[in-house]
């Protein structure tokens, strides 16, 4: 596949590998944050950490739009699914999201047709095909937020009047701001989210670097650039810097897309407060949709109970999600939690910190590469 | 207690996790319980096998072996389900002769006698029907099988896609020695016999709400029958095959992994996987490795004779891009690893459902 494959290359690879081991220093440890689960799947997937010296760790960060929504938040949307004559609609990956009392697709089994699209506007045309009001399931950081408010202007456009979005969005700045404040924090760099960037830019990602010393590289989505933005933060942290860098150049503007700024600012704004699974309330850290386009408010429009679900009390998923454990040091991991049963926001998406691991990374490195040497 | 001894004893309870008796845990069927990963294989083994358990059943291979007088038989089931009916490369028709026809044949059976089981929603255009008939009778031709019995019922509007087909098959075995987990040894060679991936990825555009295109994909919907008699015949040291459907390859090689207790290694860059296919699945972050083949199987042979099945099979246009992609370890038992092209190495685990497409 044409523009994919050189940025695959397992030559350049070791190459990179063998820079990123001369820039070690022995007996120090390295933790870098990806803070997008689209990167976390990308290191299990390529196999990147087996390009690793054993003293640097990947923590994988709260970038998966799907993993941090809370119980109560998928409760509300199945009780707006249950509503007569609605048609809920959502992306794939969220399907599996468990509420308190199952997921989409156990909702299904219980007589709900919550359907999976690819893009709000494919619930926007259902919604032009049918008299059932067609409610979207709105997830995802500032990459997917631009294309729910554009669908919101097209079906204020046209007068469409059974249309309308559950708005989950969440921002990822102040997710990042959490982690770095709390105390128990251990991260020495940030790999930054590329999606999220193309849409907000370079620029904000400052006070990372500003008032807390810590280098960010915004990475892009194959394992050449992740395996370069890591040389570029142990660059960084080898000669005592801390910027903001953009690695993912060919796709990230510094300045991000101000168009897609301005089409989230025209038809959402910040929340006082919304909850993180595993990470609990931040503040500003999601958006909602503005009383102008109330009409398309799946929250004003419906009855919602609202009711908030605390995560289940084995599960440490915070503690995973800030770089203090390990996915497999958690208590319930592999055990009560697993793919199939996931408790926890780590466990339940492919891109969760804990699935990936647990799918794709459970043996030990030496372990791996023993068998596949043989 | 150094952190890797640690690691291993955590890695030592999921183990133990992993090999507990399957409970099905959810209170209703879900649409998982059907893909072909985990939950399939929980359903299957917590319920169906505790219920009708018997020697012919535990194997649970593509087809169940009988002696019947001097005779070996084979004999499976299969229902079709698909949407759209008719797709790119072949419709619902081929999908159920070829599907028993394939079950049969990897089972090392000579495929003989089918059954046909309609469901038919009221509607339904008797047209359609008439296109899916006549399909039935040309795959079953090709593959010189007879339709002998079946069965019409018809449901009301709404309850059924159009049309349900369930086939049933019978097939004699007529080669002298035995496939079976029980064969498989480490070192030996694992085949997949063309490109992957095909049948799954045609499915999905032509339901059309992907908006991607891709020209000169079709389904690889084919009978098996005769590009497996070829590589039997000239390989006796072919230990096991499965044809690659629900829950692709990836789900295959697992299954082999946990009933032969090897490992499987697979490297990617050998798996052959069409421009198109490739193409489709990295757009929507599927693998195509859990991608749905309807013409092709996996073969586990003797090592020593990989190089004469590579060529048997790449003789019949069923094979022409058959490939050795890993072989078998002895360790980690239970494991499917893969060598990732980039160089890495990752476990390649069974899904849960149906590959669900990544929003990021």
């Amino acid at each position: 596949m044409r523009f994919v494959d050189e940025f695959r290359d397992a030559a350049k690879a070791r190459a990179l590998a063998a820079e990123i081991a001369a820039l070690c220093e022995p007996g120090r440890e390295y933790r870098f944050m990806e803070v997008c689960g689209g990167h976390t799947h990308t290191i299990y997937k390529h196999g990147i950490e087996d390009y690793l010296p054993e003293n640097i760790t990947l923590v994988h960060g709260p970038g998966c739009p799907v993993c941090v929504i809370p119980m109560g938040r998928v409760d509300d949307a199945i009780h707006i699914a249950r509503t007569p004559g609605v048609l809920m609609t959502s992306f794939g990956d969220m399907m599996r999201v468990p509420g308190s009392g199952g997921n989409f697709f156990d909702s299904n089994a219980e007589g709900t047709n919550i359907r999976m699209v690819y893009s709000p506007l494919d619930a926007l045309k259902l919604a032009r095909q049918t008299d059932r009001h067609v409610v979207f399931m709105a997830i995802g950081f500032e990459t997917t937020a631009p294309s729910t408010a554009m669908t919101v202007l097209r079906a204020a456009e046209e007068g469409i009047t059974n249309f309308s979005v559950f708005c989950n969005h969440v921002t990822i700045l102040p997710a990042i701001k959490a982690i770095l404040d709390s105390p128990d924090q251990r991260i020495d760099g940030f790999l930054g989210p590329g999606h999220v960037s193309t849409v907000i830019g370079c620029e904000p990602y400052r006070f990372i670097a500003r008032d807390y010393g810590k280098p960010l590289v915004v990475a892009g989505f194959e394992p050449l650039d992740v395996l370069q933005s890591i040389y570029r933060l142990m660059l960084q942290v080898r000669e005592g810097r801390a910027e903001v860098e953009n690695q993912y150049a060919r796709v990230v503007a510094w300045q991000g897309n101000p168009t897609a700024l301005r089409v989230i600012t025209e038809v959402m704004e910040p929340r006082q407060h919304f909850e993180w699974r595993g990470l609990g309330f931040i503040s500003h850290s999601a958006l909602r949709v503005k009383e102008a386009f109330a009409r398309f408010d799946a929250e004003r429009i419906f009855d919602l109970p609202g009711v908030r679900v605390a995560d289940p009390k084995a599960c440490q998923c915070g503690e995973v999600l800030k770089g203090v454990l390990k996915p497999w040091e958690c208590k319930v991991f592999g055990t009560a939690c697993t793919p199939e049963t996931p408790i926890g926001t780590c466990m339940v998406s492919p891109e969760g910190a804990c699935a990936a691991y647990y799918n794709f990374g459970r043996f030990t490195r030496e372990r791996v590469r023993e068998a596949s040497a043989r | 207690m150094t952190p890797s001894d640690r690691e291993q004893q955590v890695l030592d309870r999921i183990e133990r996790a992993r090999r507990r008796r399957a409970e099905v845990k959810e209170e209703r069927i879900t649409l998982a319980h059907g893909a072909g990963g985990k939950a399939t294989r929980t359903l299957v083994d917590a319920l169906f096998l505790e219920a009708f358990r018997n020697p012919r059943l535990e194997p649970l291979g593509d087809a169940a072996e009988l002696e019947i007088g001097c005779s070996r038989l084979a004999l499976t089931t299969d229902s079709f389900v698909v949407t759209p009916l008719f797709f790119p490369g072949g419709d619902i028709g081929h999908l159920a002769v070829n599907g028993t026809v394939n079950d049969l044949a990897v089972s090392g059976a000579r495929p003989l006698y089918l059954t046909a089981g309609f469901i038919l929603e009221e509607g339904l255009p008797v047209a359609d029907l008439v296109r899916i008939t006549e399909s039935m009778r040309a795959a079953a031709d090709a593959a010189g099988i007879t339709i002998v019995t079946g069965d019409t019922k018809v449901v009301q509007r709404g309850k059924g896609d159009g049309c349900y087909v369930n086939t049933a098959g019978i097939g004699v075995v007529e080669h002298a020695w035995r496939l079976g987990m029980d064969g498989v040894r480490p070192g030996d060679a694992v085949i997949v016999s063309g490109p992957i991936g095909d049948h799954g990825v045609t499915i999905m555009l032509a339901r059309g709400d992907l908006g991607i295109e891709a020209e000169n994909l079709v389904s690889d919907t084919a009978p098996l029958h005769d590009v497996v008699d070829a590589l039997l015949l000239a390989t006796p040291g072919v230990r096991i095959m499965r044809d690659a459907t629900r829950g692709g390859v990836a789900t295959v090689l697992n299954e082999i992994a946990r009933a032969a207790n090897v490992a499987v290694v697979v490297d990617e860059d050998a798996v052959p996987v069409r421009q198109e296919v490739r193409g489709a699945a990295e757009l929507l972050g599927i693998d195509p490795l859990y991608v749905a083949c309807e013409g092709r199987f996996v073969a586990v042979v003797d090592a020593a004779e990989a190089d004469r099945a590579i060529d048997v099979l790449r003789d019949h246009p069923l094979g022409a891009h058959a490939a050795v992609i890993g072989r078998v370890a002895a360790d980690p038992a239970g494991l499917v690893l893969l060598k990732t092209g980039f160089g890495g190495t990752r476990i390649c685990d069974v899904l849960v459902g149906d590959p669900l497409p990544r929003i990021c």
